[in-house]
Order: C-alpha cells, then structure tokens, then sequence
C-alpha cells in the first residue's frame, strides 16, 4: 500500500481526512510494516464505508485488515439511528456471529502430552467437521425458532452445557431482538441439520497451551498460568448465516436506490435503520448471532463428552466466547454525550475496557478477555480490553491474523500431507477430513500474528495477557 | 477447459467462458465445484432443476450460484454437469451430480455463498461470454 495516502498519522495510527464523499476520516491502526503490507483494496474499501449515511466520528481497520466483502475484514463502523444511520449486511458478512469460545482444562501441557493422540483420534470423532459432516441434532418448526430466539441460553435449557456457562458468552448467550419471522425458510433449512457442527475453511477446535504471560493481573483473573491447556472454539452461524447474508444483501442492494443511498460498491449495500428492511435485517442478523452461540455451546457439551473419554474428571468450563462478525446495539461516548450506535465488526472483536457494566464480575477489574484466533501452527492470543478503546475504536480490537495469501497460492506452495507432517514433527496433531483444505489453511498463508497482536497492544486496543500455542487442531 | 480460478486474499474467484452466456453460467458453476473438489471425481448420478430470475445478467449469476449453494447445502450434494439456459430475466437449469463421498471426494472448503465481489458478465466483440465473481468460502 502506498503510504502517502494518509493525511497523518503516529507509529499506530493512520488516517485518512474526508474526501470524495466520505463523511467522517477513515483510520487504520498497525505499525508501519503491517499497514505498509495492506492490499489496496483496505483503504478504497474502508473510504467507502466512510461514505455511508449516519456513519459517526470514523471508520477503522484494525492491524489485521484485508479485503472483505464491502466492508474490509478487520473493519469496525458506528451509526447513529437518529442521525439516518444505516445497517450492512457486507458490514457484518456472511458468517454472522463467527467467533471465538476457550475453555479451560485445568491441566497442565504434560497430562495433555501423555494422551495427546488419543484425545486428538477422539475428538476428530467427535466434532462433525468440513463439508458433509451433520449434525446429530435435526431442528425444524418450533425447534428451529425457539433456538433463534434463544442462543446458548437454549442450547442449555436442552441439555447441552450449564447455566454457569451462560455468563462467559457476550450478552449472557442470548442476544434480545431476534426476530426467527425475519429468518427465510432456505436459511433455516441449511441450518436443520448443522446444529453442532465445526464448518470448514479458517474453523477449527484447538488444543492448546499457554505457552507465555505478559499480564500476570490479567492472567490471573481469566485464570491462566504457564502450561496450562485450554480447549479453543472458532466457528460461526453455519448455513443459516450465510444464507441470511445472501438473502439481506440482495434485497440492500435492490432498495439502494429507493433508499436515495449511493452505494460505491454493491458489497456495501445497507439500509436505514429506522426502515423496514433495516429492522428486517436487524432481527434475522441478532437470530444468527443466538444461532452462533447455540453453536459454539452444542460443540462445547460434544468437546466435554469427548474429553471425558480420556480425562474422567475435566469439566471444561468457559474462560469467554466472543463473536468477530456481528452489529450491535452499543452506548458510546461521543463529543462528550453517550449515544446509542449499532456499531458494526467484520472480523474485529469486541473490547471492553474494565468497569464495563456488560462484564460479569470475574473481568470487571481487567477488562473483556479478547480472543485471537490463530491458523494450525502459530500461536492464538488471549488480550484484555482497555478503557481508552472506547475513544480509539468504539472498543473494538482485532481478531486473528488474516490471511496473506491465497487459497490458489497456497495450494501451489504446500501440499496438504507435508504440511500435517512437519507441523507433527514440531508436536502439532492436525487432523482433517481434508489434505487440500489443509494446504489452502498452511500456517504460511497466513500474516504473521504476532506483529498483529503486538500492533494491536501498542495502539492500546487491547494488552497482551497470554500466548498460547498449538497441540492439537481439529480442523474443517 | 473454459473455466478457471482467480486469487481474491480470503476467498476464491470464479470464472466461466462460453459461445453463449448460458455456457459462461454453467463453467461458472463447474469452478464452484473445482473450489471443492476434483470435479471429475463427481459422477452425475442425479439430478436437480434449478430456476432463477433477477433484474441483471450480473445479479442473475449471483442467484444461480447462490441456488446451486443452497441445493449442495440442502441435499449433501455436489454437482459436476450443468444444462442451463436463460431467455431474458429467466436462467432454468438442471444440475447432475451425487452425495457427498467424504472419503473419495475430500472437499476441500465449503463454500458459503457468491458475492458481488469482482462481479461481472460481459460479451466482447467476437461474441463470447465471460462470467466472474468471487464466493466466500
């Protein structure tokens, strides 16, 4: 990227004044190297956004930012209904609610390591993963509209995991407003029978260890100590997200015009908040989020049942869930006023500073544990959220490393067996249903995630706590 | 083989050639299913019809991929041979292919829907059609 395009800018911080249209500056935060690496496509793409009505104060990239759909992965933008704001279907994407669940073993890397394969075979066996895996679980009618309404708050009710779980997820595992009505009937039945089920591409169930601590407060609070072993979710809405996004995005783009909204790029397509597509939208988008989480928390009950196989008296219980894809209803302070936004992540995670009142009591003196994904080899993060995130990027921070390269590239580069062999050789079991989709994920392909992360700690969105690598991955 | 792949960061590009712009809609669908698996590996054993309408040739490609998306989702299928045609806003399809074989088809990625991402379909001077997106896998 050609850097003579921001207007200003300090070590982490770049900007981009209004121009073209944009009614607020664009910013991108990340060190020089990382914003220097950006496609092109990060900065038209997160101009356009700036263009959008409503839009409030700017409209950000985090350090891990790459082109999406519209709106870059890694983009984070507020609207403010009273001032004509809008909702983006492109601005949340199509896998609504994707995100991250760890959940804490008890024990440490050397009882793992002693059973490493067989909890790998064991739970490969019992995680449905990649394309045609189902789900044990078949949801129609009722079924269906009960588990949108309700999240992991349903999943529990049913069976699949305890109460306790319920204050680890974002919104307690139930986001209020969502409308099933709102849901078509192609999305819900892509959904029928993927309850419980992993996905493919970036998705995966990681064993992991903590393998260092930078915040030893933090850490303590989110109870995490070196060697210790945590169990790592990152999945989404499946089919009924995808296909809410698909269905939202066509309609946006047919109303563009009707709604007087110029749209840059089709990708970008929205509508007014305060109409009845954006409402529409808004209902079907919070029911794919409580499908997410119900999810996560179906996929965390087979994790557990698994894992008992091998280790009798491990409970797993959540450190936290959060979700990298989603528009929420948010109070912010804005030149000095708290106003409600629907403040938009597309590949960004939530980032609550301490004292939040959302925040169960565990994090209240640390702030939001904020899970960063990894790609098979590297290294996932657990950071906190900062108070000063709420003035930097409406408390949102990034969420995984982000690819820098494609899936065609990768395939020519690696070949899906060498790759499981030499992560094998380095302690890290990967099984998938797939050697391609093993080589199109090769940890190569991928930014590297500690120059994110530590971007991502220097430009205060969020600290580093703890570092965590690989054992195991289960992949789709 | 008139259909091919091209690089997008996160996800794939499709592109599909043809005599005729229902040509350049089935090649399309073929480099969905190349984004899966080895389409020759998928044996044409069933069948499914497919209808879609939209206002534009761009957003009626959308719609035929989103279809296909839908159908592989729905039935655990994937598709290898396409007949399509379209008369004005109107594309009518039948899809062959078979069930998901795990084992001997490997796939890949699934693929989660097609975007408006790099969207076009164009005729150049001679006549022949070229149809693009990118899906999001």
């Amino acid at each position: 990227m050609n850097l003579d395009v921001f207007s200003q800018h300090t070590a982490f911080r770049w900007e981009i004044a209004p121009r073209d249209g944009m009614r607020v500056p664009a910013v991108i935060f990340g060190d020089e190297a990382l914003v220097a690496a950006m496609d092109e496509k990060v900065v038209e793409q997160i101009t356009n956004v700036a263009t959008l009505p409503g839009i409030v104060k700017a409209a950000y990239a985090m350090p891990d930012a790459h082109w999406g759909y519209g709106f870059p992965i890694g983009g984070v933008a507020a609207f403010d209904p009273k001032q004509d704001g809008v909702i983006s279907a492109g601005g949340v994407g199509f896998d609504i609610s994707c995100g991250v669940r760890s959940l804490h073993t008890g024990l440490k890397s050397d009882a793992i390591l002693a059973h490493q394969k067989e909890l790998a075979d064991i739970l490969y066996y019992a995680i449905p993963a990649g394309l045609g895996s189902r789900g044990a679980i078949h949801l129609s009618g009722n079924g269906m509209n009960a588990m949108l309404k309700g999240g992991a708050r349903w999943a529990v009710a049913n069976g699949y995991g305890h109460e306790a779980d319920l204050e680890r997820i974002e919104e307690r595992g139930c986001v209020a407003g969502a409308e099933p009505d709102a849901v078509s009937d192609h999305a819900k039945k892509r959904q029928q029978d993927e309850m419980g089920t992993l996905g493919s591409g970036n998705h995966y169930l990681e064993v992991q260890r903590v393998a260092q601590i930078f915040d030893d407060k933090a850490a303590a609070a989110f109870g995490l100590a070196v060697d210790d072993v945590l169990i790592t979710i990152h999945c989404g809405s499946r089919g009924l997200g995808h296909q809410i996004g698909t269905d939202y995005l066509k309609q946006m783009v047919m109303a563009a015009n009707a709604f007087g909204i110029h749209l840059p790029d089709r990708e970008l397509a929205c509508a007014p908040l305060n109409s009845p597509l954006g409402q529409s939208y808004l209902g079907a988008m919070r029911a794919g989020i409580n499908c997410a989480l119900a999810n996560r928390q179906i996929l965390t009950h087979l994790a557990r049942q698994a894992v008992k196989q091998v280790f009798p008296d491990v409970t797993l219980p959540l450190l936290y869930d959060v979700s990298h894809n989603t528009c929420k209803l948010e109070q912010h302070e804005v030149d000095g006023e708290r106003r409600n936004l629907f403040v938009h992540r597309k590949g960004a995670t939530r980032a609550f500073g301490p004292g939040h009142p959302d925040l169960p009591a565990a994090f209240q003196s640390t702030g939001q544990p904020v899970l960063i994904g990894g790609s098979m080899g590297t290294a996932s993060y657990v950071l906190a959220g900062n108070a000063q995130s709420e003035s930097l990027s409406f408390s949102s921070a990034c969420h995984g490393a982000g690819r820098a390269m494609s899936r065609k590239a990768a395939t020519k580069q690696w070949q899906g067996r060498n790759v499981v062999d030499q992560l094998a050789g380095r302690g890290i079991l990967i099984r998938s249903p797939s050697f391609r989709g093993v080589a199109e994920e090769a940890p190569g392909a991928y930014k590297d995630v500690n120059a994110v992360v530590d971007a991502a700690d220097h430009s205060g969105l969020a600290r580093k706590v703890a570092m965590l690598t690989p054992l195991v991955c289960i992949k789709g | 083989m008139t259909w091919s792949h091209f690089d997008h960061e996160a996800d794939m590009g499709l592109r599909g050639e043809g005599a005729t712009l229902a040509q350049a809609f089935g090649e399309v669908a073929t480099a969905m299913t190349a984004v899966i698996t080895d389409v020759a590996l998928v044996k044409p054993l069933e069948n499914v019809d497919i209808v879609c309408r939209a206002d534009d040739e761009e957003l009626l490609l959308v719609d035929w991929l989103n279809a296909l998306v839908y159908e592989m989702a729905t039935r655990q299928m994937l598709f290898s041979k396409f007949d399509v045609r379209i008369e004005g806003d109107t594309l009518n399809a039948r899809a062959w292919g078979e069930v998901v074989d795990r084992g001997r088809h490997q796939p890949a990625v699934e693929v989660k829907g097609a975007t408006m991402t790099a969207l076009s379909v164009k005729q150049d001077e001679s006549g022949h059609w070229v149809a693009q997106c990118v899906v999001d896998v």
